[in-house]
């Protein structure tokens, strides 16, 4: 990997022409893997945005790690009520609507879905990687069914939300009702807020199989936005447990 | 060749794609630097009507008229905000670090321009939603730039916390968001995007300190966002995260159980790492400058790589210092109060390597120099008082005092102000092509430097003997009136430093278009920015990948012909 020469002079500077179409190096190691001035190859790309995502996920959890941090402290915490003149706690246990676990169960079922689907376009775009990029082949390469399928559980998950929050209301329990319903929305609302972001991906990855963009990008845009989705996955069934078992 | 993969991009052709929404980092770098420019008068304007007020208190000032209690909150509220996150946070990182971070690592642009045009444009959102404050019924809110609630979680506690504290909590908000996909960009690109022999321990300082700045923006920011969530719900929705059981004239709010000290932590859990975002990046600059200037290798690289991380690191565990009057428990407050004083010890480390690069070296006393030393300089006696604050006995009496407001300006304020002006003389040439002029850049650091100690000195005696800060006057106060001459004395020094700002505007535009021509390297330097074109091309390396054979400071080498080996220069043998 490290071909640079010595031979330059002092008061030259040296420059070099990078390592064309030399194997990836690996991450960080102080070389991009740039093959020329164009557009890096298909590999270095992945490795990118994955590690793109990964960075962005760590405020993503800072967020909840803070409202949990949140959620814990306001749970031990006292109020003085009026009418007694005493302290009490106004922290009262909202019982879940058992539609939340329904719902976990699309989300589950979704997420293998898309890793179906990442998996899918990861070896199509390994075969194709080799070659120069252009635009997709028809057929049965453009077709995605398990992306579709995600896209769907994806979107059920967030009616099931809805409604899971409607019957919260109908229970009595409304954001400022106690400080424990607060965070159920604040906890779920948040969350699918997150969600919707990951809808929104797979439906740009839907959107360039449609635009015949090459595997390869689609095949980068699906993998991110797989990952995301397995994060968003892991995330609702904390949020969960948390709402659940440390009411 | 497919377009849309970004940072393969083509050279823009039309004026808006050029300059609007260019995705070239260095555009956008400029576009960073002139906000803050923006940021940094209307800031100081503020300030300027705060210090008349305090010395003049019938005085009626421009737009705002007579001043009371109220006006003079808000005043300082947005002062604080638009200098913490506007001006400190947005220049040295936003600006220089994406101007240079992707030139001193090798790389064409950042990883995602994409994503990196639009941090810019969210940044910008963000400032102008917080200025609209000024213009909506009410005005600008009265809490301070650390909002603390529950007057920021009131809309009827007062003037300015309805409709504009919405907005203030809205614009923090929208520049999290903005902050966070910078930091994104700045950690993938100093990860993956270096030049091939560019290893981590051959960066130049100012790449590992945009690099630490932006991992400290990462975790905080997530942090920030959540309270201000919290709060917007408390302020809208009727909850009750951070408000107890209070009435506002006599009226019960609704509220109970929640707890302002929530917020507090939430606040400087973010609070305390950005003062460091702040300063992190003058500190990289710094080390560099002397290191170019004094013709000397920078003294202890590895040390300084450490120090960085070492308070990067520990910025996260002492936030409890902001808060030591909250009445936390005197074991936490002593957990807390041992941690910051831990922060001195790499702290001093910086400062003995920043005088070891000096000592002996043939120092070239440039603009950018002068500014560096003066950064020195502020940071040792505005790092002084901190451990003084550190010390729960010694802060229950200072907290509320100017003696804080002299620490924090000194330190935070003006020694990163320092840093970008000692980034604006040193890389000038480079981004316009001409040199700024000398002896005007001279007039204006003196003036600037003895201005700023004139000012921020005399807080302190005015803290210890009890002068108060976040209060409108004094005057009706025997004792803090008989300090009146001081409060005096810092509002005469203030005009002065604030019209030698004047200097440095008239510099910078008039050098754009008459500036001496420069050459690539003017400075003598050997990280990379100096080995390309000056402006650099669209590409940063006009189709060239450059190849890294040495450290960055290598300087006044034995044996070499020039007193500066360049980063892709053939490689010596490593000194340290
Ligand atoms: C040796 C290092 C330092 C120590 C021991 C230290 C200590 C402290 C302490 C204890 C306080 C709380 C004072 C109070 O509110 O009563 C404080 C306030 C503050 N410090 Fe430092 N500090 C240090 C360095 C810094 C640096 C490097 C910066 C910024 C670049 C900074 C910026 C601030 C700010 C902005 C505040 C006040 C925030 C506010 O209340 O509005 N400090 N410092
Ligand atoms: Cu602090």
């Amino acid at each position: 990997m490290a071909s640079f020469s010595t031979t330059a002079t002092l008061d030259e500077p040296q420059v070099s022409r990078g390592n064309e179409g030399g194997a990836p190096p690996i991450f960080g190691g102080g070389d991009d893997g740039r093959a020329g001035r164009g557009l890096p190859n298909y590999p270095t790309r992945l490795r990118r945005a994955r590690l793109g995502l990964l960075v962005a996920l760590t405020p993503v959890l800072m967020l909840f790690v803070s409202f949990t941090s949140a959620y814990v402290m306001r749970q031990g915490l006292p109020t003085w009520d009026t009418r007694t003149n005493q302290l009490v706690h106004d922290w009262i246990p909202v019982k879940l609507p058992a539609l939340l676990w329904v719902n976990t169960l699309v989300l589950l079922v979704s997420s293998v879905g898309m890793e179906l689907a990442r998996r899918q376009t990861k070896v199509r775009a390994a075969a194709v990687s080799t070659q120069p990029a252009g635009p997709a082949p028809a057929g049965a390469e453009g077709k995605m069914p398990w992306l579709t399928m995600t896209i769907a559980l994806g979107l059920l998950f967030l009616l099931g939300q809805w409604m899971a929050w409607k019957r919260l209301a109908a229970s009595g329990f409304y954001v400022a009702t106690t400080p424990s319903s607060s965070f159920v929305y604040l906890l779920t609302g948040a969350h699918a807020v997150h969600l919707m972001g990951g809808v929104v991906a797979l439906l740009v990855a839907g959107l360039f199989v449609l635009l015949r963009r090459p595997v390869t990008t689609r095949s980068i845009v699906v993998d991110v936005a797989g990952w995301y989705w397995h994060f968003m996955a892991a995330l609702w069934v904390y949020i969960l447990c948390l709402l659940e078992f440390a009411r | 060749m497919v377009s849309h993969d970004s940072h393969a991009h083509a050279a823009p052709q039309g004026f808006i794609r050029k300059y609007i929404f260019s995705l070239d980092h260095k555009v956008i770098g400029l576009q960073y630097f002139f906000l803050a420019l923006v940021a940094v008068f209307a800031g100081i304007f503020l300030s300027l009507l705060m210090r008349i007020h305090l010395v003049w208190p019938t005085a009626s000032l421009p737009f705002f008229g007579e001043i009371k209690p109220e006006t003079y909150l808000s005043l300082l509220t947005m002062h604080g905000t638009i200098m913490v996150f506007f001006v400190l946070t947005t220049a040295p990182q936003g600006g220089f670090g994406n101007y240079f971070l992707p030139i001193q690592l090798g790389a064409p642009d950042m990883a995602f321009p994409v994503l990196n045009m639009l941090s810019f444009w969210t940044t910008f959102l963000g400032f102008l939603v917080l200025v609209a404050a000024f213009f909506v019924t009410g005005g600008a809110p009265l809490h301070g730039w650390t909002g603390y609630a529950p007057l920021s979680a009131l809309p009827s506690a007062g003037p300015g916390e309805g409709l504009g504290a919405d907005l203030w909590i809205i614009s923090i908000a929208i520049f999290c968001i903005g902050a966070l996909m910078g930091a994104l960009n700045f950690i993938t690109t100093t990860l993956d995007m270096r030049a091939k022999g560019m290893t981590l321990m051959r960066m130049p300082l100012t790449c590992w300190a945009w690099f630490v700045t932006a991992i400290l923006g990462l975790l905080a920011f997530g942090v920030l966002l959540s309270a201000g969530i919290l709060l917007l719900m408390d302020r809208n929705l009727g909850t009750s995260f951070f408000v107890p059981l209070v009435t506002v004239n006599g009226v019960l709010t609704g509220h109970k159980g929640g707890s302002p000290l929530l917020w507090q932590h939430l606040f400087w859990f973010f609070g305390h790492p950005e003062v460091y975002i702040a300063i992190l990046p003058a500190m990289g600059l710094c080390s560099q400058l002397l290191s170019v200037f004094s013709r000397k290798p920078i003294f202890g690289y590895r040390a300084m790589v450490y120090a960085i991380l070492a308070i990067g690191f520990l910025g996260f565990m002492v936030w409890g210092h902001h808060m030591f009057m909250s009445g936390m428990s005197p074991y936490t407050a002593f957990a807390f109060s041992i941690m910051t004083m831990g922060i001195g010890v790499p702290s001093a480390i910086k400062t003995f390597n920043w005088l070891g690069t000096l000592w002996g070296g043939k120092i070239r006393f440039s603009s950018p120099m002068l500014f560096a030393i003066g950064f020195v300089s502020l940071f040792v006696v505005g790092g002084i008082s901190g451990p003084f604050l550190a010390q729960p006995v010694l802060d229950i009496y200072l907290h509320e005092t100017y003696f804080v407001i002299a620490h924090f300006h000194l330190i935070m304020g003006v020694a990163s102000i320092f840093g970008i002006f000692a980034a604006t003389y040193y890389w000038f040439p480079k981004m316009f092509g001409r040199m700024m002029n000398e002896p005007l850049a001279k007039t204006h650091f003196w003036l600037t430097f003895v201005g700023a100690y004139a000012i921020f000195m005399p807080m302190h005696y005015y803290g210890m003997a009890g002068g108060l800060r976040r209060y409108s006057q004094g005057t009706e106060v025997g004792w803090i009136h008989k300090l009146a001459p001081i409060q005096q004395f810092i509002t005469f020094a203030a005009f002065i430093t604030i019209a030698s700002q004047f200097i440095f505007v008239f510099n910078l535009f008039w050098s754009m278009k008459k500036g001496e021509k420069a050459a690539d390297n003017p400075w003598e330097a050997t990280t990379l920015e100096w080995t390309t074109a000056t402006p650099p091309p669209h590409d940063n390396f006009g189709g060239i990948t450059p190849v890294v054979h040495n450290g960055p400071y290598e300087y006044s080498v034995p044996g070499a012909p020039r007193d500066f080996v360049m980063q892709t220069d053939a490689p010596v043998a490593a000194r340290h």
